[in-house]
């Protein structure tokens, strides 16, 4: 009788990596059907051709890296990694556009940091930022125009072959500026009334952005109730943002307002689907609080004083790079003990 | 209601108590051989006390503790001593340990026993020897030595003395049909410990899933003051230090024991072995065990004497060795896995898991770390998991201590949430165990280069003591010569008597013929020598001897120089032959030199007192 020698514990839960990956694409869809709802079917293309490019370049540089590609492949990050990309690239960003970004994400940002775990910037914004700053005009002038799936928005066909395009750009008819981008160039010279008038305000905050929001936000939601993220980047990068906005923005005339910061961009996308990325976040609860609150800090200072219209690929980078500072500087205090533990270890008063 | 605080982590994995709940608690009998190791519990072993052959009554102490941390063994039941010897024990290195085999006759004959009716009549000290004399450790963890832990520093009052029921583990139902079977035993070996520590609050903690134990304490402890505390079920609340924190609010200072805050913790096992030892005079010598898991057909608790061989056990609950796949000697959080069944039961033995390949599946490979933090946020002790992860596996020891590694109590609970199946415990263990290792061995440098260094000085000293006295030894030699020649002088101008003079002439008479029969090769130095005193009108007798306590001293200083050249067995012995035999003859010279120059002087000396 060959006795099964293994140490403890022998029970195990049985939800494994692959598995939240998994819960995190599904809470996503709520997400993507709003976009596609509002905005047509370019983030639907986007997220399979996103997802299929990532798998492609995760299981090419793992078979150069020589490393068990099904056995990665099955954990499901990549295809996450290409998910989050396809989600917050413009609906009609060109093909070679993403794919840049993806491939720069799955090549540069984690295997070539080491792979699964082992990568300090969240690889779907380095990837982001990549195109963003090196192809501008693709990824300004890209952004679709409201409208109803079933109404205004090009068809499915339409669609796909303007995301085929070798061009930076697509026709004009069917994209317009995002109401960040607008109100942040229009709200100089114009009032607030004034600028609210443009047609990517729509009714409420900002047409389509608010449903894709919510949907979002329940989506993130469904995350936390499933613990596989906790509250604290989430709410604290919204309370981030929430407190500058109040601080700052009060005045409608002058800088956007509260409701446009948290429903018009990619707030909720980047709060609990992006800045929660486990690999590059703090990991303390205290540290998840000062990181997120940074991020949310950060979206605010770049998208109102910044170059560009949007900040949450900038922020979490920028985040990013303080996680191992924070992590060093926000131990729990471990049970028995007055005080954690701060500081680099070795070279702290004990 | 009791106030109860929650500790932070936790987890609510499947229970599986059911299993072994369905029947009474049920005796295991007599198997054919019992092993009883010499050391059952943390601490030091006892010694055997009985020869082979011997025949033993039940409850008979076979094993006694001389010294140390440690309880005495006692027979199971009566029988013939078979062997002392190295036997396979339960450990989680599958290691064997010193162990006497008794072989049963059958007639569980008990030895005489000493029941105490009445303990408060007696000194609270005889009452403690009697705990310790009944060989109890403790039943539910590491089986620390009950006396022992009774006895808190001095300085340590205990306020609170808890009874730990929770039994947070799953699978394990041990002390929970206990509870419901014998809450009269515990609480009567509460009031005996109640009785030696003096608590203000007595508590027996139960999780709130075991309704049956909670209504028979609740019922054995009516009119008492102990309270019966029903905490909520959420592993490990059985931990003495988150029992602690449930209870009081209080932590365990890391490092520290609960008595530094006012609290100790008792199984309730062991408060029944010490009402028995003390009410009934008997022994530890059976405990409760829980057999269960999927593979045994008939799965329960046993009363089972200590040493019975867990294999008769799996036997008597129908184990199905087709379906066994793991066999896990305590829960399966924290138990260990057995490579065979042929090991006994011991004190500190609460459960076996006998389980299938479905029931406890083989890890699944372990996948990068993502730092999802399911670790931290369940760790009841409130560390870093993954970062002790990071750096117990790069060997960055010193930093995973920073993180507190030494306060993990190694509850499973990070491995068990980890999604990337990593072994989390195992890598902690591995590093503790390193970390000692590099303790020791520091400890054992440290060592060796204390005594090197005190060697070194002991050396040193001896060698300067040895030139010290050499110096004075000189300086004796010298200060003597000095005084002989003041004498010498004094005589002479005072007239000494002339056989004196002839006895001195005489001596120098010798020391030339010994010259001339020990030194011939130096004849040509000494004639040279000769011819230069005898050049010399009147020999500076004071140079001469200052030349020969010279030569000497540095005579001595080469032979010193020469036996510890010897006695390390240097390379320089030869050299150092050599310069001793230069400086031999160099002394020798000088002695002649004197010599002669005494003779000298005498003779003149002889010439003008004749003249």
């Amino acid at each position: 009788m060959a006795l099964a020698q293994q140490s403890s514990p022998h029970a195990r839960n049985a939800r494994s990596t692959s598995q939240v990956m998994l819960w995190v694409i599904l809470a996503a869809l709520p997400g993507l059907l709003a976009q596609t709802l509002f905005f047509g079917w370019g983030n639907l293309i986007n997220v399979v051709w996103c997802i299929a490019v990532a798998l492609a370049a995760e299981a090419a540089i793992l078979k150069i890296r020589k490393r068990p590609v099904a056995f990665f492949l099955k954990d499901n990050t990549a295809a996450v990694t290409g998910l989050l990309l396809g989600l917050s690239l413009p609906q009609f960003a060109p093909w070679w556009v993403s794919a840049v970004a993806v491939i720069a994400a799955i090549v540069m940002a984690k295997q070539l940091y080491g792979g699964l775990g082992s990568n300090p910037f969240n690889p779907a914004m380095v990837g982001y930022a990549l195109v963003l700053i090196s192809f501008p005009v693709a990824m300004t002038t890209n952004w679709a125009q409201p409208g109803l799936l079933w109404e205004t928005a090009p068809g499915f066909g339409e669609t796909l072959s303007m995301i085929a395009s070798s061009q930076q750009t697509v026709v004009d008819a069917y994209t317009m500026a995002t109401p960040l981008d607008e109100y942040k160039h229009k709200i100089a010279t114009h009032t607030a009334a004034e600028v609210l008038e443009h047609p990517t305000f729509g009714e409420g905050v900002a047409r389509g952005w608010e449903w894709v929001n919510a949907a979002f936000l329940a989506g993130g939601l469904v995350l936390i109730g499933l613990r596989i993220i906790t509250w604290h980047i989430p709410v604290s990068m919204l309370a981030g943002l929430v407190v500058m906005s109040l601080a700052f923005g009060s005045n409608a005339d002058q800088y956007a307002p509260l409701s446009i910061h948290l429903l018009a961009g990619g707030t909720m996308l980047g709060a609990f689907f992006i800045a929660t990325d486990p690999v590059s976040s703090a990991s303390s609860h205290q540290g998840k609080l000062i990181y997120g609150a940074g991020i949310g800090v950060l979206v605010y200072l770049i998208r109102t004083w910044g170059a560009y219209p949007d900040a949450v690929a900038f922020s979490v980078l920028l985040m990013n790079f303080a996680v191992p500072f924070i992590d060093h500087y926000t131990p729990p205090r471990t049970y028995g003990h007055h005080k954690p533990r701060r500081g680099i270890p070795g070279k702290s008063q004990g | 209601m009791t106030q109860l605080w929650d500790f932070s982590g936790g987890i609510h994995p499947a229970e599986n108590k059911h299993i072994s709940t369905a029947r009474p608690i049920t005796r295991a009998g007599i198997p054919e051989l019992l092993v009883l190791p010499l050391q059952q519990h943390i601490g030091d072993p006892a010694e055997a006390c009985v020869e082979v052959g011997e025949r033993v009554l039940k409850g008979q102490k076979i094993a006694d503790v001389t010294g140390g941390m440690g309880v005495p063994v006692h027979a199971p039941t009566s029988g013939t001593i078979e062997s002392v010897s190295l036997q396979p024990v339960p450990h989680p290195s599958g290691m064997s340990d010193w162990c006497i085999t008794l072989r049963p006759d059958g007639k569980d004959e008990w030895t005489t026993l000493s029941p105490v009716a009445n303990f408060r009549e007696l000194e609270r000290e005889a009452v403690l020897d009697l705990i310790r004399e009944a060989g109890i450790s403790g039943m539910g963890g590491a089986g620390f030595p009950t006396s022992i832990k009774l006895r808190p520093p001095k300085d340590r009052k205990v306020n609170t003395l808890i009874l730990n029921g929770a039994e947070c583990e799953p699978y394990i139902t041990a002390d929970d049909m206990s509870m419901r079977e014998k809450a009269d035993e515990i609480l009567a070996g509460l009031r005996i410990m109640a009785w030696l520590l003096r608590p203000e609050r007595c508590v027996i903690a139960v999780e709130d899933n075991k309704p049956e134990a909670i209504a028979a304490l609740r019922k054995a402890a009516e009119g008492t003051q102990t309270e019966i505390a029903v905490i909520p079920t959420k592993y490990p609340s059985g931990g003495e230090k988150q029992l602690i924190q449930i209870l009081t609010g209080m932590e365990v200072p890391s490092g520290g024991i609960p008595a530094d805050i006012g609290v100790m913790c008792q199984n309730v096992g062991t408060a029944i072995a010490v009402g028995r030892a003390v009410f009934n005079g008997e022994p530890l010598i059976s405990r409760v065990t829980t057999v269960t898991g999927q593979a045994v057909a008939d799965p329960g608790n046993f009363e089972v004497l200590i040493g019975t061989p867990i294999d008769y056990l799996l036997a008597q609950a129908r184990l199905d060795e087709n379906a066994l796949h793991r066999l896990v000697l305590g829960g399966p959080m924290m138990g260990y896995t057995l490579e065979t069944p042929a090991v006994p039961v011991v004190k500190t033995s609460n459960c076996v898991i006998a389980a299938t390949a479905a029931e406890l599946p083989d890890p699944a490979p372990e996948q990068p770390c993502i730092r999802c933090g399911a670790c931290a946020e369940a760790c009841p002790m409130e560390l870093l998991p993954q970062q002790l992860f990071w750096y117990s596996r790069a060997g960055e020891l010193d930093k995973a201590e920073h993180l507190n590694l030494f306060d993990c109590i190694e509850c499973g609970i990070c491995s068990y949430v980890c999604p990337s199946s990593i072994p989390l415990v195992q890598y902690y263990r591995a590093a503790k165990g390193e970390i000692r290792v590099q303790q020791a061995e520091q400890l054992k440098a440290d060592r060796a280069r204390e005594r090197f260094e005190a060697r070194q000085a002991r050396l040193e000293r001896e060698k300067q003591e040895k030139e010290q006295r050499r110096k004075e030894r000189a300086k004796a030699a010298a200060e003597a010569q000095a005084k002989k020649q003041a004498e010498a002088e004094k005589a002479e101008s005072q007239g000494q008597p002339a056989d004196e003079r002839a006895a001195r002439a005489a001596q120098v008479q010798e020391a030339l013929a010994r010259k001339k029969a020990k030194a011939p090769q130096s004849a040509e130095a000494d004639s040279k020598s000769r011819d230069e005193t005898e050049s010399q009108p009147a020999p500076d007798i004071e140079a001469l001897e200052k030349q020969l306590s010279q030569a000497t001293a540095k005579l001595n200083t080469m032979q010193s120089m020469l036996d510890d050249a010897k006695a390390e067995n240097a390379d320089n012995v030869e050299k150092l032959e050599r310069a001793v035999t230069k400086n031999h003859d160099r002394v020798k010279r000088a002695e002649e030199a004197l010599a002669e120059a005494r003779r000298y002087a005498e003779a003149t000396e002889a010439q003008t007192t004749d003249t």
